[in-house]
């Protein structure tokens, strides 16, 4: 087989990138805007063995996916804002029973039912914070399908390497989009497979001891290990224990194992950095607009440059302060009322020259959006 | 193997107050599995949030301790990617019947092959005796200190009704009937709920003046009667046990299968 070229929507070419990835379990609920993910894979995993359900609620989805994975399989689920909200119990138990999964939110305007059928960047805070108590996360986003189905295989990857849920938080403007996606070959980008343990048998294995570089094999439901998974804080058996010493030993394992690799995980691109005087940074379709001014303004010899986010949590502090570091102006493109921004303030050492450039009426950004702010932050007038 | 061979005893002594009835539905339920022969390694065992659901931290099987209600969402996850797996459920009627109720009827109407035991003692014993919405009228609980005006669920008449392929009923008084119907409720395929009196002296019985734990036993020993027992007639007020459904139906993974299979012909 040799690289297919399709010509899809963004949310084709994130179920593109989990089968790619070796997706073999899904469970859903429809939402608009991401129903697409879920009907594509209703036909599409049982075509390769494997399998879909549509559960009763987005609650029931998540519970479903990580029943699942613990039987060894590579799963996700797909939802918008409403059904992320419902998600978040289950997602914080992923968190503390360190389930690999893979959570795709394609967003819409917010709050409750909001503006279903239209795009927006409302949920980045709920993909960090949605869940209840100190945790981290992991949320990865795209601009356009190349990079949505590379984006998804890195989600699902980054879930088996480090035992945990990851977000990927698309936005309705790229997933109802229509553009070219490269499938390439299988075995030319690299997977992630379940680490499973070496260990016999019997009490010897345990789920929650990490190895020396951090992993932790699992053990498959059905296999001869037979362990305790739960939500409470746990031993290394899984068991439930309030040990002080337990307690902040998890909390910390859960919090550094992704904290600390912060610069790890930073996935983003740089447009015309080298040199700018102002930094614009932005993620999602927002990017596309940013872009597309940078491009323009590049003609006429203007030193903008765009450094496009892909990895929004853990956020990439060091590098947004060291790619704007020379910048005589930042401005942060969102379709927020400023949710990366106040990142990006607290990352740069001047945060009195970071700029917001944004919609939150359910209108994409376009690029005279942008410009309008641009001719400000420069005294050119209105 | 004994029943013994099944514990985690190195996690004994267990958490259940003096005289709880959960303990004799994991008896119940660890004979049950030990005159089926089966092997530690093919059962999972899934439970949510409550007293009920500490049962699977002591059970050697591979244990799920979940969250509050959604034990059988986690347990369709298991079941549905690894068939092959034996998945019982044991489940309180507050975390089977209020909170986790949606996931409760869908479990029925699936019919996916899920052993769902409600070991109903009528309140929140976790978090100190609230009302569940197996109560009924005429309750007294922390949260109806005026007596409780919530009707209640015939858990019964409602997996029955969203299509549970396998229904019955027992207490901790008739554990032997119970050990049979959990067993029966295993060898079934598809899904099944177990209905368990289960007596809870430390916040239902001293609520409601019902006595020892010896004494709420008994009073289950004489407020029940076998399935067609010519005393309900005289009695329609006597609850009856045994098994209410017994019924073939496909099976949610071998259909599943079946999809699978006409899937992959194109």
């Amino acid at each position: 087989m040799s690289t297919q070229v399709k010509f899809v929507q963004g949310n084709e070419a994130c179920v593109e990138g989990a089968l790619y990835a070796g997706l073999d379990f899904f469970a859903g609920y429809p939402i608009t805007p991401s129903t697409e993910i879920a009907e594509l894979l209703s036909r599409r995993l049982p075509m390769a063995g494997g399998k879909f359900i549509q559960m009763e609620d987005e609650i029931a989805s998540m519970a479903a996916i990580i029943g699942a994975s613990l039987t060894g399989h590579k799963v996700m689920t797909a939802t918008s804002g409403p059904g992320f909200s419902l998600m978040q119990e289950a997602l914080g138990y992923a968190v503390m029973a360190e389930i690999p999964c893979v959570i795709t939110n394609v967003q819409r305007g917010g709050p409750s039912t909001g503006i279903p059928t239209h795009g927006s960047q409302g949920d980045v805070m709920q993909a960090r914070w949605g869940t209840h108590g100190d945790h981290a996360i992991i949320a990865l986003t795209a601009s356009n399908h190349q990079d949505v189905f590379a984006m998804t295989i890195e989600a699902f990857n980054m879930a088996e390497t480090y035992r945990t849920p990851v977000i990927l938080l698309f936005d309705e403007i790229v997933g109802h989009m229509r553009e070219k996606l490269e499938v390439p070959e299988p075995g030319e980008i690299p997977l992630v497979e379940r680490l499973r343990t070496s260990v016999k048998g019997g009490v010897n294995y345990h789920p929650y001891l990490p190895r020396e570089d951090g992993r932790l094999p699992m053990s498959d439901f059905g296999d001869v290990h037979r362990y305790n998974v739960t939500g409470l804080y746990h031993d290394m058996w899984g068991f439930p224990s309030s040990d002080p010493d337990v307690v902040h030993g998890l909390i910390r394992h859960l919090v550094d194992k992704i904290e600390n690799r912060t610069n790890l995980l930073a996935r983003y691109k740089e447009h015309h950095l080298e040199d700018a005087e102002i930094v614009m940074v932005s993620y999602g379709s927002a990017a596309r607009s940013a872009l597309h001014v940078v491009k323009n303004r590049r003609l006429r010899g203007e030193r903008l440059g765009l450094l496009e986010l892909q990895t929004l949590w853990p956020f990439p502090k060091d590098i947004v302060r060291e790619k704007c570091a020379n910048a005589e102006a930042v401005v942060v493109v969102e379709l927020n009322m400023g949710q990366v921004m106040q990142e990006v303030k607290k990352a740069v050492d001047f945060p009195e020259r970071v700029f917001l450039a944004n919609r939150i009426d359910g209108v994409f950004i376009t690029p005279m959006d942008i410009r309008k702010l641009l001719r400000l932050i420069q005294g050119k007038g209105v | 193997m004994s029943t013994h061979d099944y514990l985690r005893q190195r996690f004994f002594p267990h958490m259940w107050c003096p005289g709880c009835g959960h303990g004799t539905v994991l008896n119940s339920l660890l004979r049950a599995v030990e005159q089926l022969g089966m092997s530690k390694n093919e059962i999972v065992m899934a439970s949510g949030i409550g007293c009920s659901s500490r049962i699977s931290g002591y059970v050697d099987f591979h244990t799920l301790h979940t969250l509050h209600g959604r034990a059988l969402a986690f347990a369709t996850g298991v079941k549905l990617s690894k068939p092959e797996l034996n998945v019982i459920v044991p489940m309180g009627d507050g975390d089977a019947l209020a909170i986790g109720g949606n996931h409760f009827i869908h479990a029925c109407r699936r019919n996916i092959d899920i052993t769902a035991i409600v070991m109903n003692n009528r309140i929140y014993g976790m978090t100190g005796g609230q009302f569940s919405p197996m109560s009924g009228v005429g309750i007294n609980a922390t949260t109806a200190p005026f007596s409780n005006i919530d009707r209640e669920f015939d858990v019964v008449k409602m997996a029955t009704a969203a299509g549970a392929t396998f229904v019955a009923r027992s207490t901790t008084f008739h554990a032997q009937q119970a050990t049979d119907l959990i067993k029966q409720a295993i060898l079934h395929e598809g899904f099944s709920v177990v209905e368990i009196l289960s007596q809870c002296p430390t916040h239902f019985g001293r609520k409601n003046k019902l006595g020892a734990a010896a004494d709420m036993m008994q009073h289950y020993k004489d407020i029940t009667v076998p399935i067609g027992s010519s005393k309900k007639k005289d009695n329609p007020d006597l609850i009856e046990r045994g098994i209410f459904v017994q019924e073939e139906a496909p099976e949610y993974c071998r259909e599943y299968d079946k999809i699978i299979e006409q899937a992959m012909k194109g």
